[in-house]
């Protein structure tokens, strides 16, 4: 019984942060959905955002440094479509990939010159004691910061469903030309998309940032982003979701179950090795759609 | 109408204008002099720290440019397979008395094999799905490395090299390392440049520019993708244990993490993609940028009166500068530093030879 209830733990913790990796995999979809380009940048992004965040905490507060960095990441955002990505267009899609490793390195290197490199705590004032449910304990950070990405989730699907922007977005993403000629604003929409990634990031940034801590590491937190987005198919937001509850639970199951035996770190690489597996073996992920090349 | 070209150029005329060969030539005979007597002419700080690492990045880098630069398939995990030679190498000689010639090919032949089962999937896939197996490739690579424990490389992950000796030859001194890592690297150098130029590279840029149009032209998507990786991570691999045996002695997994990987992708494409000169000179290039900007930082503080910039800054402004040079590149100079060479060159031939001088043959 005691060894079927730590199962159930692991799979709820593991699932809760998994809801975080769907999160910060939604920052990706937001801008391949809009233009086709995978953001490298998006962990150094996160780590940007959090960096700003708990740098501008003991000078202004929470709430406020929160809207100062929403300021500031929108800067960011418009400024690197405008600099960086406009001039890029229609180059390959491995030219803007490489573009957007750049102006990662760029904003990590930026973010610790402004804010240091020592790592610093970040606390969200939420109660640590654990939640018990029946015998199950659940940790209150975990669950509320799960339910808050859950929520973000959903507001990004009804953005893409609902919104005009959204609808552009989607037209953009469909055949840029053909939105064009139809008076969709291709790059305002652009800037958009890329000032709701930052938005992401800073969501991303706080929430683990109150878990792990806010320092280099964070960046890599968000690449594990990258095996969600291949699992669950990258032009699929349900897909991401699915994927990055499979990812949490994976890591927490396999830590608690084969990291005992071959000495920890499983977490660490099983969403890769996942990955991997669904590359080899169906590359369009479980929901995503089987891409058929023209000449 | 020889001799009025003569009269219009006397310097050309002076030299024998219809000799010269070109800027080209006589910068490339120049470079191999000058590598040849190197460790006469530089200090030992250099050759140790500097050169060396240079021409064996260079190689690894060069190997990347073979797979992303002429291939166009993205790799992210060039650094884990060099970690792979290395530690290979290093078990191969330290553990089993493998010759440092046969060690060095053996880290190769492990890189290359797991290059190959890498890039299985680039048959299907493409662009970001490739950068994604690759990415996980270098995690899972070095994590391995970490924990398997036949590798032996415990909780510090690094693994020393015995005393180096090739045949009676004690490669000690930088020299000797210096002359180990030339031979092996100018060796796979001039191979690589054969291949590029080869049916085999041919085949490569066709499938760069087309994939599946290449394929139904009669390129084998199958061969050539799947050689392209070999051949890339054969050289990261041997890039790696040339890093044991004629730089740092030791195979350390903390020495091929992503930044690494990343940096090699920075090399080429500052440097040139799908250019053998360029990952070389990018590879300089990006190697000297730390003590550049620690030189231009230092300048800077005693001009402006401020005290020396701590080493963290240091760093984290080489990450900015590194990603702004990236950026420079992709959107100004695609063809990198290997394009303003040959400009350069070009401009020479003409102030030498302004009739013809861009017909002078030479080294691209």
């Amino acid at each position: 019984m005691g060894e079927l209830m730590f199962g159930i733990e692991l799979l709820i913790t593991g699932m809760l942060i998994g809801l975080m990796y769907s999160m910060v995999a939604l920052g990706f979809v937001l801008i391949y959905k809009a233009s086709s380009v995978f953001n490298f940048a998006q962990g150094a992004m996160t780590l940007f955002a959090a960096l700003t965040v708990v740098g501008l905490i003991p000078h202004v507060g929470f709430v406020w440094s929160l809207l100062i960095t929403a300021v500031v990441m929108c800067v960011v955002a418009v400024g690197a479509e405008r600099i960086v990505f406009r001039p890029l267009m229609g180059s390959s899609q491995l030219t803007i990939f490489m573009g957007t490793v750049g102006f990662a390195s760029i904003l990590e290197g930026a973010a610790q010159m402004i804010w240091g490199t020592k790592p610093r705590g970040l606390k969200l004032g939420i109660p640590a004691e654990p939640l018990k449910l029946g015998e199950v304990f659940v940790s209150k950070p975990d669950l509320i910061s799960a339910a808050i990405a859950g929520l973000l989730v959903i507001a990004i699907i009804l953005f893409f469903k609902r919104t005009k922007i959204g609808l552009g977005l989607r037209a953009i993403a469909d055949d840029p030309a053909a939105a064009q000629v139809v008076g969709i604003p291709l790059h305002r929409v652009w800037a958009v998309a890329w000032a709701l990634a930052g938005m992401v990031a800073i969501a991303s940034g706080v929430l683990w940032g109150s878990r792990i801590g806010v320092h280099f590491a964070m960046s890599l937190i968000a690449l594990k982003a990258l095996p969600v987005l291949i699992i669950g198919g990258i032009d699929s937001v349900a897909g991401v979701i699915v994927a990055g509850l499979i990812v949490g639970a994976a890591e927490a199951l396999g830590e608690g179950y084969i990291g005992t035996h071959i000495g920890g770190g499983v977490q660490d690489v099983i969403a890769y090795v996942v990955a991997l597996l669904f590359l080899m073996f169906k590359p369009s992920g479980l929901f995503g759609q089987a891409a058929i090349q023209r000449l | 109408m020889a001799n009025e070209i003569a009269d219009r150029t006397p310097v050309a005329a002076a030299r024998g204008a219809s000799h010269y060969p070109g800027t080209r030539v006589v910068a490339f005979v120049l470079l191999v002099a000058f590598a040849l007597v190197a460790p006469l002419v530089l200090t030992e700080y250099w050759i140790k720290a500097i050169a060396i690492p240079t021409i064996i990045f260079g190689l690894s880098a060069f190997g990347l440019n073979l797979v992303t630069g002429y291939a166009g398939l993205i790799s992210m995990g060039q650094a884990a397979f060099m970690a792979l030679g290395a530690f290979t190498a290093v078990i191969a000689y330290g553990r089993f008395g493998v010759p440092v010639p046969l060690a060095i090919m053996l880290g190769g032949a492990v890189a290359a094999l797991m290059g190959v089962l890498v890039g299985t999937p680039s048959l299907r896939i493409k662009g970001l799905y490739l950068m994604v197996a690759t990415l996980a490739s270098q995690f899972i690579i070095i994590w391995a490395l970490q924990r398997v424990p036949w590798t032996g490389s415990g909780s510090f992950a690094t693994l020393n090299t015995p005393p180096v000796r090739i045949a009676g030859w004690d490669v000690s001194t930088p020299t000797d390392k210096y002359y180990l890592v030339l031979a092996v690297v100018a060796l796979m150098t001039f191979f690589g440049y054969n291949l590029v130029r080869s049916r085999v590279g041919r085949a490569w840029m066709a499938l760069r520019e087309h994939d599946v149009a290449a394929s139904v032209m009669g390129v084998s998507m199958l061969q050539y993708k799947l050689m392209a990786f070999l051949v890339s991570s054969f050289y990261a691999g041997v890039a790696g244990a040339l890093v044991v045996f004629g730089y740092t002695g030791a195979a350390s997994v903390q020495e091929y993490e992503l930044d690494v990987s990343i940096k090699i992708l920075g090399m080429i494409i500052v440097g040139g993609l799908g250019s053998v000169l360029g990952s070389y000179l990018g590879a300089a290039f990006i190697m000297l940028l730390p003590i550049l900007l620690a030189v231009l930082m230092q300048k800077a503080a005693a001009a402006l009166g401020g005290s020396p910039a701590a080493v963290d800054t240091l760093a984290n402004a080489e990450h900015v500068v590194f990603g702004a040079l990236v950026l420079y590149f992709l959107i100004k100079e695609p063809k990198g530093l290997a394009e303003l060479w040959h400009r350069l060159a070009a401009w020479v031939d003409k102030q030498w030879y302004p009739i013809n001088g861009a017909q002078l043959g030479g080294i691209k």
